[in-house]
């Protein structure tokens, strides 16, 4: 940076030579994501004011999780509050961008907070320091106090989507397998927590191992695989009650890779019975199964297209796993997968546009993105196992399990260009994450 | 008798090619049927040829597979062949295969995969005149390693389908 960056309007020209997929300070803020390597945009977000004393205690907490959240993407960096000059003091007061753009921050985010009783209230306000513009309308947000971290969940997606033009994902939960014990006698059970790696809640007691939990839809209900009979089984689980049921179970089988289709109605999964896996449709109203496949070969971790109509699915038909899809109303199965490897647990992203999947080839795995048709391939990441990835409701992020030679599995997420690969945190070994929806 | 000198030649072989899984008891305690429950089976004196301990150690309860295959070796064919002298010769015990795979896979592929390799055993000692009523099988996937590490010799150890007996 050179030495006139102090100056407000050359503040702005050095701001475009470092980060040219800011649009011009005369347009709005605007961050493109598409893009690929960006310098974060600096931004800065002082603790909210409390606008009485019992908002006190949540002043600084809201602004740190919108923090976490917001430099969470990469997209942004944030300015530390030791290094501001300006002050915010009251919500409502003008803001000083001279005193902002002093210490190059492109965005400002402002808020308030004050408690009555168990109720508390949360306004923020976005700014565009360079053009001393005010992004979108500010917004006051109501609830309990114990949904506070909610509130910062919903402001940082505010924020995100006014920069970005895309709907946000912090708002959101992961449902994952907790891990313990030794690895030969290892302890999995379902666990879900906020997408930051908050308020881990255990679904199942881990007597029985369990794996690959995913969400419905509407983030209300969980499919997962246990082994509570002994045998694998899929159940459907009722996430606030807790309440679980067995489904699409049939004796002599083993069931496994459920996921929901897009309405929530049906679930794809996988059944194995002398040795061949086919994948099946199961309406959970009324138990009707449909087969889907029918062949020799392993046909597994089935996942709708978001509009319902087709499913992607892996296949050792040719010989080595590869990936496949069909319609639902019938017709053969087409291969997506041509380069070299094998590739396995698709999944259709919520956009539609793109399918992540896991990939090996030469004793690495890799997580990658490819057009449903098969095109543009390219992978995100690389180690000794990378495996099964999850998108973020808004499909610009992919969470998945890493584990590196002889360590234990953890989370870890990356965005679709490939950058910003970073540790989701979690109590302990995790793995087998699933993403959320936005919820309600 | 007869058994046992028969079996003795095998040792040998057994200890290179197979794994023992002297952790029985753990997959029932663990995941035995009977959903939450802990069951309990007695081992007996490894020395009694009818015991689930003689059969596990002393015949072999381990065939191992190749990368992603769930073909039969010539050894484990020949683990198979004598599993299967055994377990005609005492009809009492139920009999479970388990599958299991290598950690370098996926996890419903390696769920696929083992099923896959525990139907190739059930379907060999079928042939060899053990009764299809006896059979269970279950894949574990990459769930259950026998061996932990990184390296092949573990993951060699892991691509494996164990017979797992109970009265």
């Amino acid at each position: 940076m050179t030495q006139f960056s102090r100056r407000p309007v050359l503040s702005l020209l050095a701001g475009f030579a470092l980060a040219p997929r800011v649009a011009l300070a005369q347009t709005p803020l605007r961050i493109e994501i598409t893009e690929g390597v960006i310098e974060p945009v600096p931004y800065a977000i002082p603790d909210f004011v409390p606008e009485n004393a019992a908002g006190g205690q949540y002043a600084a907490g809201l602004a740190r999780v919108i923090a976490g959240n917001l430099s969470g993407t990469g997209l942004l960096r944030e300015i530390p509050a030791n290094a501001h000059v300006g002050r915010i003091t009251s919500f409502e007061a003008p803001v000083q961008f001279a005193d902002w753009r002093a210490i190059n921050a492109r965005a400002l985010i402002t808020g308030a907070v004050r408690v009555d009783g168990q109720q508390i209230t949360v306004k923020f306000r976005l700014f565009d320091v360079v053009s001393g513009q005010q992004l979108g309308d500010g917004l006051q947000l109501d609830g309990r106090t114990d949904a506070w971290r909610r509130m910062a969940h919903r402001v940082s997606d505010q924020v995100y989507q006014r920069l970005t033009g895309e709907s946000g994902y912090f708002d959101s939960r992961v449902v994952f397998i907790a891990e313990s014990g030794p690895r030969d006698a290892r302890r999995k059970q379902v666990a879900i927590m906020d997408q930051d790696g908050e308020n881990v809640q255990y679904l199942t007691d881990g007597t029985a191992l369990a794996f690959a939990p995913r969400f419905s839809p509407t983030g209300d209900r969980i499919l997962f695989t246990s082994y509570e009979t002994g045998f694998p089984r899929i159940y459907l689980m009722d996430v606030a009650t807790r309440r679980r049921q067995v489904i699409g179970d049939q004796p002599g089988t083993m069931t496994f890779a459920p996921r929901f289709s897009p309405d929530g109605g049906s679930v794809v999964y996988s059944l194995s019975i002398d040795g061949r896996t086919d994948i099946f449709l199961l309406n959970i109203g009324s138990g009707q199964r449909w087969q889907l496949t029918q062949t020799e070969a392993i046909d597994t971790a089935p996942s709708f297209a978001p509009d319902g109509a087709q499913v992607v699915f892996e296949s050792d038909r040719s010989g080595t796993s590869q990936l496949y899809v069909m319609p639902l109303q019938g017709g053969a199965a087409s291969r997506i997968s041509h380069g070299q490897g094998r590739y396995s647990t698709p999944v259709w992203s919520p956009r539609g546009d793109l399918i992540a999947f896991t990939k090996s080839h030469n004793g690495r795995f890799h997580i990658g993105v490819m057009r449903t048709d098969g095109s543009n391939e390219r992978l995100l990441t690389a180690s000794f196992l990378d495996e099964g990835p999850t998108w973020s409701p808004n499909g610009r992020v992919i969470m998945f399990t890493r584990e590196e030679a002889g360590g234990n599995p953890s989370l870890m997420s990356v965005d679709i260009t490939g950058r910003n690969l970073r540790r989701v945190p979690t109590p302990g070994p995790a793995s087998d994450p699933a993403w959320s929806p936005l919820l309600p | 008798m007869k058994l046992f000198t028969k079996a003795t030649l095998l040792i040998a072989a057994l200890a290179l090619a197979a794994c023992n899984n002297p952790r029985e008891g753990e997959y029932e305690s663990a995941y035995g049927a009977g959903a939450g429950g802990i069951s309990s089976t007695a081992l007996g004196d490894p020395n009694d040829p009818t015991s689930i301990a003689y059969f596990n150690e002393t015949i072999g309860d381990t065939v191992n597979f190749t990368v992603d295959s769930s073909d039969l070796t010539p050894m484990g064919q020949t683990i198979l062949r004598t599993q299967a002298v055994w377990l005609n010769r005492y009809p009492e015990y139920r009999i479970l295969i388990e599958g299991h795979a290598d950690e370098r896979g996926t996890r419903e592929y390696n769920i696929a995969l083992g099923a896959r390799r525990a139907a190739r055993v059930q379907q060999f000692l079928i042939a060899e005149g053990v009764s299809a009523g006896r059979i269970n099988t279950v894949s574990y996937g990459k769930e259950r390693p026998v061996e932990v590490c990184a390296e092949q010799r573990c993951w060699d150890l892991n691509r494996r389908a164990v017979t797992a007996v109970s009265r």
